[in-house]
């Protein structure tokens, strides 16, 4: 077993640090001079070189690409002497528009991406868990089309159209939420709280169709495994068989899925947080790419690759207890 | 309720499970008899579609939900049709129990063997500690020969072979003590040096225990080694029924006839396999409806 | 002494186990085929029998060329067919053929048996010999099939007949030798002896020579000439069916003969005896 997962954390690095090169790659091949955007309007050739100086962008690619990787683990310096900056350990730069560190924008936002990933996900297992078994125990029966077709319309939708549409209905027409506005938990729980209610809806409607689908297939094939067939000839109780020989057979795999879906998100929902205006990691890589604030992206892509990582060993990790035919092969 | 006349282990009469087909009603198993004694072994013969194992699930009132079942299933005096879904349930596993074809798929693969052994036996024995239980399982597992049965028992099907895998169905199934084992192609998945050792071990079940058997093949070989009275059963009807011997001697039915002259034989001078000829509408073997029948 | 058609010497195979490998780490290795050689004749039939697991059938398909060997050579007519590239492999699959156990699984569902049996050639970029059609009804009745329903789908077949479309199909290119791989297994027992006879007859016509596989004994004494019997990966007996069957060298083979099941004799005697006096004495 530790050897299993050490196997794979070294692996999970090895894939980090390709991300790594393959995005300082393609940014360092396509975007214009950072220095020429960091030093702004009254600029001379004299700052410019300069800024190159402190950035390290007078050095040769590889160096470039050592010195920030190096950097993520160890901290680096930029510049030297009185205007030297010491960028602590998970050092991922700076912005070229506000100058905080990149590390920093990343945590105080994670959070906010966190809480919209929480939400969706709960409403998304809760809805596709439900959906799918009653599809499936249903199966061929008016409720099992009704909710099949749901599913196709509600995963045909775009995010940004269905944000809109919600918008529009939820708080323009019905007037049921009001007005998101930004606040504090501690200062007004409530409003808090509905600001999240549509985001959490846009982005668990799409999940959730997929999670009824994955759902309905998996118990509806399982329920046809002999060794349900078994259980009934052996004189259970349905409700035992439904729980120990079909459920859990059936429901392993969504586990999977989820782990990747959740990981995938918690670094932020791009569309959904742009839409809502929330100011969560998903928005920050909009904000950045738009203005080709390099760090940022980085910085981002990064997280990602990071929490996709890792939510993989984790998912691989709880594959093991569940299914002992992994358990004992590993 | 009581036994009618005599006391028999199993008395069906006219048996007859019906699928409603777009085209019409289709008949996975007709107006079949079926007699069996306590303690006897009946074959029951058949090639794909001949409907044996919709038969073996009838019985034990298994059958799909879209079928019908119609006629009489009495296990010692007591009619199974017709009985309300929870009196049936405690029949099926304690009184009949059964041994399916696959074994690795008919485990589940999430619980070791000692679990699943154990639920069996629980659901029929209501107040019964999880240790009791326990101790049920690991002298099912021993009876059936699984050397180191307190440590196996808590093993996952896959961590087993074929043949063992098949002697933890049999030692499920033999865990409430039944009166009657249905066992369908229970060696058709093993290799043969297993399947021999499979064998043996039914036999040597039905010697000790008393219990009944019914086993499904489609394996002439297999039913004459060890059942007693024989049903040859084919497109859901019985064709021919006897005593081993006579059907293996005199075959009264053409296509039992013709059965046994395709059988190959390993012990056999080498010559034409004796087919049955083209256009004699004895062996189906001409272009049938996509659907089939019923698995 | 003739020439041998199909020659396989030292032939090895071996597969990664899944999980084993690492980054930089080779996989561990299980070996399937553990040092197999054989050679068969024109004309005559080699089974290979043995249990799940033997390597009878990577051995099979280690000799058509549908694996690569780890080590070992097979040669077809003195030529060495190991290397054979992509290009030069095409004239090898015209010489060998297989057919497979699953005849339904083995035949593409969305094509006819006109289509199917004809796509060999068209593989090959060869024409096909007086047109698609009448092609194919010959093929068909050589296998038994009635030439009319050429241009029915695999579907609208029994097993038996499905099973015949993949020897035809086989055929089609008019090789000499065919690959056997499990192909009457999954057949009923009155559908496989037709299956039988149908290959024995085309052995005599054609001078077909074959490789069969098979985990029945019962069947291969029925159509084998020489028989070897496989077990973990090795050849442990190889020689003539009869002397194999009736008086077996290696222990494994004995135990394996002693555990098919069988019918009584004196009862097929008595049965035998009972049909010729009902079929002479006709009533």
């Amino acid at each position: 077993m530790p050897r299993f997962l050490l196997s794979r954390v070294t692996s999970g690095l090895g894939v980090l640090l390709l991300v790594c090169l393959f995005t300082y790659l393609v940014f360092f091949a396509l975007s214009p001079d950072p220095a020429v955007q960091i030093c702004g309007k009254n600029c001379t050739p004299e700052l410019i070189d300069q800024i190159r100086g402190n950035l390290g962008l007078d050095q040769p690619f590889w160096t470039q690409f050592v010195q920030f990787v190096v950097g993520i683990f160890a901290g680096r310096t930029y510049g030297e002497g009185v205007s030297a900056v010491d960028c602590a350990a998970p050092c991922l730069g700076y912005s070229f528009q506000s100058s905080q560190a990149v590390w920093d924008m990343i945590v105080q936002r994670l959070p906010v991406s966190a809480t919209v990933a929480v939400g969706a996900a709960v409403l998304w297992l809760l809805a596709g868990l439900a959906g799918g078994l009653l599809s499936a125990v249903k199966e061929g029966t008016f409720a099992d089309r009704f909710i099949t077709g749901l599913t196709l319309t509600s995963m045909s939708i775009p995010n940004y159209v269905l944000a809109l549409v919600l918008q529009y209905v939820l708080v323009v027409k019905l007037q049921w939420l009001p007005f998101p506005q930004a606040v504090p938990f501690a200062d007004d729980p409530v409003q808090w709280f509905l600001n999240f209610v549509m985001p959490w809806m846009v982005l668990a409607i799409g999940y959730a169709a997929a999670y009824t689908r994955l759902t309905r297939a998996n118990v509806l094939d399982v329920l046809r495994e002999n060794y349900v067939r078994t259980a009934f000839a052996k004189g259970l109780p349905p409700s035992l068989v439904w729980r120990r020989h079909a459920l859990r057979p059936a429901l392993t795999p969504v586990v999977t899925i989820f782990g990747m879906d959740f990981a995938g998100l918690l670094g932020g929902a791009l569309i959904t947080e742009t839409v809502f205006g929330i100011n969560g990691v998903g928005k920050m890589a909009a904000d950045s790419i738009a203005r080709n604030d390099q760090p940022v992206i980085m910085g981002v892509t990064l997280l990602a690759g990071f929490l996709v990582v890792v939510g993989n060993i984790v998912v691989d990790v709880v594959y093991t207890t569940i299914d002992p035919r992994v358990r004992v092969n590993a | 309720m009581t036994a009618t006349t005599s006391d028999a282990l199993l008395e069906v009469r006219d048996l007859t499970v019906t699928f409603q087909t777009p085209r019409g009603p289709l008949d996975a198993v007709r107006s079949l008899d079926l007699d069996l004694e306590p303690g006897g072994a009946l074959g029951i013969v058949g090639e794909s579609g001949s409907g044996k194992s919709m038969t073996s699930l009838a019985i034990m009132g298994l059958q799909p939900r879209a079928a019908r079942r119609t006629g009489s299933v009495r296990l010692l005096g007591r009619e199974l049709v017709g009985m309300s879904e929870p009196d049936l349930r405690r029949v099926r596993g304690d009184r009949v129990a059964m041994v399916f074809q696959d074994p690795l798929s008919s485990l589940n693969p999430y619980y070791t063997v000692g679990l699943q052994i154990e639920e069996a036996y629980r659901a029929h024995r209501p107040g019964v500690t999880r240790r009791e239980a326990r101790r049920v399982a690991v002298e099912a597992l021993e009876r059936v020969h699984i050397r180191d049965a307190a440590r196996r028992v808590n093993h996952y099907p896959h961590q087993f072979s074929g043949g063992m895998r098949q002697r933890v169905m049999i030692a499920m199934a033999l865990s409430t003590e039944p009166e009657l084992l249905i066992a369908d192609e229970p060696t058709t998945a093993l290799d043969v040096t297993v399947q021999a050792q499979i064998l043996d071990l039914l036999q040597e079940i039905r010697r000790e225990t008393g219990t009944g058997l019914v086993l499904i093949t489609h394996d002439l070989a297999v039913v004459s080694e060890i059942t007693d009275h024989i049903v040859v059963m084919k497109d859901g009807v019985c064709v021919e029924r006897g005593p081993v011997e006579r059907i293996f001697t005199r075959p009264q039915h053409p296509y039992t006839r013709a059965l046994l002259d395709a059988v190959p034989r390993i012990d056999d001078e080498i010559g034409e396999l004796r087919a049955v000829t083209p256009g004699s509408a004895v062996v189906p073997d001409q272009v049938v409806p996509t659907n089939g029948g019923p698995a | 002494m003739s020439e041998p058609l199909l020659r396989a010497t030292n032939l090895v195979k071996e597969f990664p186990i899944m999980g084993t490998g690492g980054l930089l780490r080779r996989p561990a290795t299980f070996r399937a085929v553990d040092d197999v050689s054989f050679e068969i004749r024109a004309g005559e039939t080699l089974a290979l029998v043995g249990e799940s697991g033997s390597g009878k059938s990577t051995t099979a398909r280690l000799a058509a060329r549908l694996l690569d060997v780890t080590s070992g050579t097979v040669e077809l007519d003195g030529e060495d067919v190991t290397g054979l590239g992509r290009s030069e492999l095409r004239r090898f699959r015209s010489e060998v053929q297989v057919v497979f156990q699953d005849p339904f699984s083995s035949l593409n569902p969305r094509h006819t048996v006109e289509r199917i049996v004809t796509a060999p050639l068209t593989y090959q970029q060869r024409t096909v010999p007086g047109g698609a059609r009448a092609f194919t009804r010959s093929l068909m009745e050589r296998v038994g099939l009635d030439p009319d329903h050429s241009q029915k789908y695999p579907a609208q077949f029994s097993g038996g007949q499905a099973q015949r479309i993949g020897i035809a199909r086989a055929l089609a290119v008019g090789p000499r030798v065919v690959v056997c791989d499990e192909a009457v297994s999954a057949l009923d027992v009155s559908v496989q002896a037709q299956v039988i006879n149908l290959l024995r007859d085309l052995q005599r016509e054609e001078g077909l020579t074959y490789l069969f596989i098979a985990h029945d004994l019962a069947v291969v004494r029925q159509i084998a000439t020489r028989v070897a019997v496989m077990t973990q990966g090795q050849i442990v007996e190889e020689g003539d069916r009869d002397s194999v069957f009736g008086a077996p060298r290696h222990e494994y083979t004995r135990k394996l003969l002693d555990a098919v099941p069988r019918i009584r004799p004196e009862w097929e005697r008595q049965r035998r005896a009972n049909a010729a006096r009902s079929a002479g004495a006709p009533a």
